[in-house]
């Protein structure tokens, strides 16, 4: 499954960022969430087009889980947060 | 007539609920805050609550709010009890301010709600969180309708059943009206 890179300004990186970068925001399948509503969140959050965000929801769906974003550990922790906030159940990890 | 979210002309999003539908789910959406406990933890230190850290470390015991508020790492505990401890007040304040924000814009049974996109979208939030929570408490499944089939006609949950399929379309009909909203903007 390919995952577009969470947009952001990179400033020059050392080695800290570089070591910090890959981790990975999990969406988790659950009975309960809207497979329409699973799509308005990545639309809305990650400002995916419909086909990329149903792409993703159908993951989901399917497999059990989808990688939804990628990118350094807080930023992960932000994606992770908000997806909580809409009652998405996510995850983050390291991506290795 | 089952109420429906709709876009509105002049923009924003509108629904009447019937009477009965208005006190049924005024009464959920109450029941939602009385479970989410007080926006302040009672012996929370009160500098740390300042800025929003918590001292829970670990996912709730109620399923249902376990629910709400997930570990943030799948295999890591030591990471989510530090996760929980940074985001599980602030996402706590959020949840109850949707619920309330809910309530508030419902006005007097049989009224017609008028909601503006950002209003609409915290009814979303309120709407899903209540079929989390009622899911949980149902042990909802993906086939819903056989699920119900293989109910006995004196469970007690079957009541419970049905508000939760009216929320169900509640929300699909709210997803529908901002989704045409998202298109145009």
């Amino acid at each position: 499954m390919s995952v577009a890179p969470v947009e952001v300004d990179q400033p020059e990186q050392d080695e800290v960022v570089k070591e910090d970068k890959p981790w990975v925001t999990i969406v988790w399948n659950d009975p309960v969430n809207l497979m329409s509503y699973v799509t308005l969140v990545f639309q809305k959050h990650f400002g995916y087009p419909k086909e990329k965000a149903t792409e993703l929801m159908m993951d989901v769906h399917h497999k059990g889980r989808a990688v939804v974003s990628n990118g350094t550990r807080e930023e992960m922790e932000r994606d992770v947060a908000a997806m909580h906030e809409y009652g998405l159940w996510a995850t983050m990890q390291h991506d290795e | 007539m089952v109420a429906q979210f709709r876009r509105a002309r002049k923009g924003g999003i509108s629904v009447t609920f019937g009477k009965a539908e208005a006190r049924v789910l005024r009464h959920v959406l109450a029941e939602m805050l009385e479970l989410l406990g007080p926006a302040e933890e009672a012996d929370a230190d009160p500098l740390a609550a300042i800025v929003g850290i918590g001292t829970a470390t670990s996912v709730p015991e109620d399923p249902a709010l376990a629910r709400l508020f997930p570990d943030g790492y799948h295999d890591d505990p030591e990471a989510s009890a530090d996760f929980r401890r940074y985001t599980e007040p602030d996402l706590r304040q959020s949840k109850r301010a949707a619920l309330q924000a809910a309530l508030d814009s419902m006005g007097e049974p049989g009224d017609r709600v008028e909601l503006s996109t950002e209003q609409a979208e915290l009814w979303l939030r309120a709407l899903n969180d209540t079929r989390l929570v009622l899911g949980e408490r149902l042990g909802v499944t993906e086939d819903l309708e056989a699920l119900v089939a293989g109910l006995s006609e004196d469970d007690p949950r079957l009541g419970l059943f049905w508000v939760y399929d009216r929320l169900t379309y509640w929300q699909e009909s709210l997803v529908q009206a901002l989704m045409g909203h998202l298109h145009l903007g």
